[in-house]
């Protein structure tokens, strides 16, 4: 078994969902995220268009913040979850700069980093992700990549041009994989991020570690 | 690349969450600066009593203090930059081999070990058992000196440090570093010939960097689009400019200078001015290439 995730932009409505339900089923502290969504706008008004892009850890079969991690805190679970063990973890940060996602952060209460797991405890116990389960319009499928009739291989299969991974070019392997992305969607660089700019506050950085 | 699609776009992330400042901060500077003197003065060690025996002779107990003064700052910087420092023993009880913070440390424990040897030996006075160490020491200060470079080198999407160039810069570090500091702390007890290897070792790293810079500044943009973002911050009105040219300045260019001057006047206190000078100026240069890759947001 090699599970995998898949988001349908064309669905996701930017209702932050997904972004709450895993904040409330995983504690995750403030200031820090397992999963986010990122709006970014696109053109000039009146032709002007939003798009909503759910981020979170990649999974990749070809881990470098596994390759990274002095002390195997990042490891892998049979299913392809690469998983974090925050007893281990002595902080150095290593993970968080070899990720090319930004994917991982240093828990400020722990200060020790942690990561999206794809709910690796709801998952053992036959549940979906918590993110799955509150998405409106199902825009994340969920499921084994190595099994054909799952929905997350259909889905792959019915959509095989148009399934893509983020920064493809770092051989990192994903098991995370977007329908209906694009460069502008999928790669940080091809969007500005502007200081004062967002819609709901204007911070565009944090410690790391944290405060409180 | 990223600059035309922008243009074409007009794209701008106009939601999102709070992204992490810099991640490995100043105590990681000092950590490598620390790391390129400790390992140099031993790489300088090594060169002068091949080269000029009798000049440095007397350089074996100081200089075995001096590296194993400032590994143990590069250590202690180390641990003071982890979240969880009373947890670094995980490192030898849990360790990945993939990792090169694993190696590393290794590498570095024993490092240390064989240097307080050293010092052992020196103050004894068994020269001979000294120099049969040194020689071990020195083939281990070669990995120990480069594994930050393997380090960065696994921070995939920080593509500004790619490993062959790193290597060169960490090697390049320890020599300029290390035979800066011999300058200065040989003082009286460097016949000429000994200052004027440590200047040519000084002038030849410093330049040989320098050209690894500007070759990276110059032809970097156009291998990737993170290695153009990641120079903008150096460029123009860039958050590092200032500092990066300070570096350069201070680090390559003022002490070849320096060092040209020296040899012509046959000054003492211009080569020294040189040596201090690219001490400072390194961990300026380090500091920068250390922060701006960290700048780029990468989600």
């Amino acid at each position: 078994m090699q599970l995998g995730f898949l988001v349908d932009l064309h669905l996701c409505m930017g209702c932050k969902g997904c972004e709450i339900a895993c904040k409330v089923e995983n504690e995750v502290p403030l200031s820090t995220w397992r999963l986010r969504v990122k709006y970014v706008d696109v053109g000039t008004f009146p032709e002007t268009r939003r798009t909503f892009t759910p981020l979170r850890c990649n999974h990749c079969e070809n881990a470098p913040c596994e390759r990274i991690c002095p002390v195997s805190a990042l490891h892998y679970l049979d299913n392809g979850i690469v998983n974090i063990d925050k007893e281990r973890c002595i902080g150095c940060a290593g993970c968080v700069m070899a990720c090319p996602y930004g994917a991982i952060y240093i828990d400020p209460q722990t200060q020790t980093a942690d990561k999206c797991t794809y709910c690796a405890h709801r998952v053992a116990s036959s549940m979906m992700p918590a993110c799955v389960v509150a998405c409106p319009v199902q825009a994340n499928i969920f499921g084994d990549l190595e099994d054909p009739t799952s929905n997350i291989s259909k889905y792959i299969q019915v959509n095989q041009g148009g399934v893509q991974v983020r920064k493809p070019e770092k051989g990192t392997n994903p098991h995370h994989y977007y329908v209906g992305g694009g460069n502008v969607t999928l790669n940080p660089l091809a969007s500005q991020r502007m200081q004062g700019h967002n819609l709901f506050n204007n911070i565009t950085t944090l410690p790391v570690g944290g405060h409180h | 690349m990223a600059h035309e699609i922008l243009a074409a776009t007009n794209a701008v992330v106009t939601l999102d969450v709070a992204l992490p400042g810099i991640v490995w901060p100043w105590l990681v500077t000092v950590n490598m600066w620390a790391k390129s003197i400790g390992t140099g003065v031993i790489f300088m060690l090594f060169i002068l009593l091949r080269m000029h025996p009798e000049s440095a002779k007397n350089l074996r107990f100081p200089t075995a203090i001096v590296a194993f003064v400032f590994i143990n700052i590069f250590l202690l910087f180390t641990l003071a930059d982890l979240h969880q420092p009373f947890r670094m023993w995980h490192i030898f009880v849990y360790s990945n081999w993939t990792s090169a913070i694993a190696i590393g440390s290794f590498m570095a424990s024993t490092f240390l070990g064989l240097l307080t040897f050293l010092g052992y030996l020196a103050y004894k006075k068994d020269y001979a058992t000294f120099d049969k160490i040194l020689l071990w020491t020195t083939i281990l200060a070669i990995p120990v000196t480069l594994y930050t470079a393997s380090l960065m080198a696994q921070c995939t999407a920080r593509e500004l440090w790619q490993m062959p160039t790193e290597s060169a810069q960490m090697i390049l570090a320890a020599l300029l570093s290390g035979s800066a500091f011999m300058i200065l702390m040989g003082g009286n007890k460097l016949s000429g010939e000994a200052k004027n290897t440590l200047a040519v070792i000084l002038g030849l790293s410093a330049l040989m960097s320098f050209i690894i810079y500007m070759s990276e500044y110059i032809f970097g943009p156009m291998k990737a689009e993170e290695v153009a973002a990641t120079l903008d911050y150096i460029k123009g009105h860039g958050q590092y400019t200032v500092m990066f040219w300070l570096g350069q300045w201070m680090a390559y260019l003022l002490p070849m200078l320096f060092i040209v001057l020296s040899r012509v006047s046959k000054s003492e206190s211009i080569l020294k001015l040189a040596a201090i000078l690219a001490l400072v100026g390194l961990a300026i240069v380090k500091h920068v290439w250390l922060m701006i890759p960290q700048l780029l947001p990468m989600s």
